[in-house]
Parts: C-alpha cells; sequence; structure tokens
C-alpha cells in the first residue's frame, strides 16, 4: 500500500498550546480515511499542515516525497475543503465554480453542474447571502467536482438536513469508485460515515491514539456485562476503558479479547456485546483525557 | 448495516442469502464491487473484501476481465455449514435460556411445534 502522505513527528505550537504534538502517520493513497475526535483535538490543524496553510513549529510532511508549504506542484494536487471557507466579496455560487477551474486541473464542470441540481445550489445568489447549508453545499460540489488526487473535508456537513448529508455520502462513494483517489474526511458523525471509510486515525489533544483499517478496529472493544464479581474476577488485570455499575450489576468496556477469553467470559455466565466505532472513539478519547477512567467508576446507584 | 460487526463479513452474509434465497443463481454474474458498495452505501474495499471472502470459500469465482460469478454448488454448500453452526449459534443459546426460565425439554419441544403450526 502506497502511502500519500507520510507525517513524521510532526508538532505545531500556537504559543503555549500545542495543537499538535509530535505525531507519526501516512495517510494511504487511493483510500478513505477518516480523521476522527473531538472538537479541539487538532483536526483542523492538522489539515491546515498537510495543505500547506500552517507551517509545522517541527517534524515532516511528505506528500509525494515533497514538502507541501509554498510548493505550487504539490498544492496543485489538493482540494481543502474548509467548514469556513470565505469566497471574495461579490462572488455569487457560479464565480466560486468557474474560477475552481483555474485551480484543479482535474475539474470537471459537467459533474459540478450535476451536484448543483442535486444540492438545488442558487448559481446567481451572492456567496454571502446563502444559509450555511448551502454554503457547505457549495463546498462539497468544488471538493467532489475538482477531482483533486487528495481531497481534504473537514466538517463538511454544517448545517446540511439528513437528505443532503445522504447525498454527499452517495455522490462522494459513487464518484471515488469511478476515480479513486486520497480523501481525507474529518467528522464526529461517526456513526452515520462509519460505513464510507477504509481507514479511520482518531486524535485526541494533539495525539494520535488510533489508526488502523475501520474494519479492524469494530470488534477491538467488546462491553462484558454480568454480575460485580463475576465481571472483576473476569476483568482481572486487562485494561478497562469504561466501568459503569448498578447494583450488583457491573458493565465494562475492554480491548483485544480472544477466542479463549471469550469463551470463558460466556462459561462465568457474563453476556458480551461488541462496540460501535463511535463508541469506540468515545471510549478511547474520554479515557485518554481522564487516566481515571482506567480503573473508574461511574457509579449509577 | 449493524455498525458494530465487521461490514464485509455483513456483505459476505448478505450475498449468501441471495445465494440461498435462489435470487443469485448458480453461474449467475453477481453485481461488481462498486454496485455493491453504491448498494449498501460502503467504501469499495470493503464491498471488495466482503467478496472477496466467498471467493476464498469457493462461493464465487473470478472470469478474467468479465466479473464475478457464483460457483456451481454454492448454494448446498453454504446450506451445509450454516446447518453445522446452527447447533451453536441457535440451538445451545436456546437451551440454555430455557433452563434458566425452567423451561422444560418436553415443553420447549412443544412450544417449537405450536410456532411451527401458527
Amino acid at each position: 500500500m502506497n502511502a500519500a502522505i507520510e507525517v513524521r513527528d510532526l508538532t505545531k505550537r500556537f504559543g503555549a498550546v500545542t495543537a499538535v504534538d509530535a505525531v507519526s502517520f501516512s495517510i494511504r493513497e487511493n483510500a478513505i480515511t477518516g480523521l476522527l475526535g473531538r472538537n479541539g483535538a487538532g483536526k483542523t490543524t492538522l489539515m491546515q499542515l498537510l495543505t500547506g496553510q500552517q507551517f509545522a513549529t517541527s517534524g515532516s510532511i511528505l506528500v509525494g516525497g515533497a514538502e507541501p508549504a509554498e510548493n505550487a506542484a504539490a498544492l496543485e494536487r489538493m482540494c481543502f475543503v474548509r467548514e469556513a471557507q470565505r469566497y471574495p466579496e461579490d462572488f455569487r455560487v457560479q464565480h466560486v465554480l468557474r474560477s475552481a477551474r483555474w485551480f484543479f486541473p482535474e475539474w470537471d464542470a459537467a459533474f459540478a453542474q450535476t451536484l448543483v441540481t442535486d444540492f438545488r445550489l442558487p448559481l446567481t445568489r451572492r456567496v454571502k447571502k446563502l444559509s450555511r447549508g448551502q454554503l457547505s453545499a457549495v463546498g462539497i460540489v468544488v471538493g467532489l467536482a475538482s477531482r483533486a488526487p487528495i481531497t481534504f473535508f473537514d466538517e463538511p456537513y454544517l448545517g446540511l438536513d439528513a437528505v443532503a448529508r445522504q447525498i454527499f455520502y452517495d455522490r462522494l462513494l459513487a464518484d471515488y469508485a469511478e476515480h479513486p483517489r486520497t480523501v481525507v474526511l474529518s467528522t464526529h458523525l461517526i456513526d452515520e460515515v462509519g460505513a464510507l471509510l477504509e481507514r479511520a486515525i482518531v486524535i485526541d489533544d494533539g495525539r494520535v491514539l488510533l489508526d488502523d483499517d475501520v474494519d479492524a478496529l469494530r470488534g477491538t472493544l467488546t462491553t462484558v456485562t454480568g454480575g460485580v464479581a463475576a465481571v472483576d474476577a473476569f476483568v482481572g488485570g486487562r485494561r478497562v476503558l469504561h466501568r459503569q455499575s448498578v447494583g450488583s450489576f457491573a458493565s465494562v468496556t475492554v480491548g483485544g479479547l480472544d477466542d479463549a477469553a471469550r469463551a470463558d467470559a460466556v462459561r462465568a455466565g457474563l453476556e458480551l456485546a461488541p462496540v460501535s466505532l463511535q463508541q469506540l472513539v468515545v471510549r478511547t478519547t474520554t479515557s485518554a483525557a481522564d487516566p481515571s477512567a482506567s480503573t473508574g467508576t461511574e457509579e449509577l446507584e | 448495516m449493524d455498525e458494530s460487526r465487521p461490514i464485509f463479513v455483513q456483505i459476505a452474509e448478505q450475498i449468501e442469502n441471495d445465494i440461498i434465497a435462489g435470487t443469485l443463481a448458480e453461474e449467475a454474474q453477481v453485481p461488481s464491487t462498486n454496485e455493491f458498495a453504491a448498494f449498501f452505501r460502503i467504501n469499495p474495499a470493503t464491498a471488495g473484501r466482503g467478496v472477496g471472502l466467498l471467493v476464498d470459500a469457493g462461493i464465487l469465482y473470478k472470469k478474467r476481465g468479465i466479473g464475478m460469478f457464483v460457483s456451481p454448488g454454492a448454494q448446498s454448500a453454504i446450506v451445509e455449514r450454516r446447518r453445522e453452526a446452527f447447533r451453536d449459534e441457535f440451538v445451545r443459546p436456546l437451551v440454555d435460556e430455557a433452563a434458566k426460565l425452567g423451561i422444560s425439554t418436553t415443553q420447549l419441544a412443544d412450544m417449537i411445534r405450536t410456532e411451527k403450526q401458527a
């Protein structure tokens, strides 16, 4: 598997704040990768660094073997759809679409037109008069029709209703299938986009917590429920990401159970339930933020 | 899709269900990976892994440059394998739960008969 982007020991500080903290990872070429994490985790800063819109404090970024910052050849291959994209004051929607082909060599005007119809965008309306959802739709049209070899979407669906989000997901999948390319999608709507992703990178507090195939991540955590004594005996020295108890019942989230451990749990009368990708991210990011959660308790008595 | 299990396994199961039901006949061409991806709204790589699972198991086979087809004997092979799993996945939990609730084996058998007639 080739890497579209290689990041080594990347750090970005703003004054006393470390937004990205010595991270190393690679983005797989021609895969859809989810950048998952809570607000303020460092997702946007990371995307700005990868697209050359911020300078790193230290560390290296290689996009197709070259540093992206102030590198026209590398930047031309990338499209970054930002959450709050700004356009020239008088621009109407049609101006945005017409100017896009100057920036993106692979721009497909006919595809853009189809998307404009799908999202019911008013071509002659001034961009600053658009609703939040329409503004997001403009970004999505540019991101998809750019056919850029590397496309970043930073929370691209703000203000979009469920129908419009579904249109985005469907068009993204269909166009990606026909024109495979590297897509990085930052989101916290994990349940909604989980199935679209091939890879997931979970970041929290400027660090990478998980970086794996989505199918491998699903099923890495298990919730074990049963009587407190039986649960405690089973858990033993395992790392507990979350624990909850009600009266004499306890429910714990643990990782890495093999078949033998599962059989043991069932024999001990415990219930096992898999943890969804969304829950996986919630559990890993909350337990990283609060070390006490690893031994911790959430008593509901 | 059930978010908590690997999606490629669920895709493989769905295709198997269609083969058992006869919707996908033996020697029939199955949809392409991209068509599965669009239909189930999943990543094409995930759809590809699901299809790959069935190719490895001999349920589907590839005709180079044409596409993917249902192998001869696929239907009976799937049914045979699922019958073996039936006891572990369904009968044992049923018997265990019945025991927990104090339902006798005779009562359980009666319940199954009644359900079958309903």
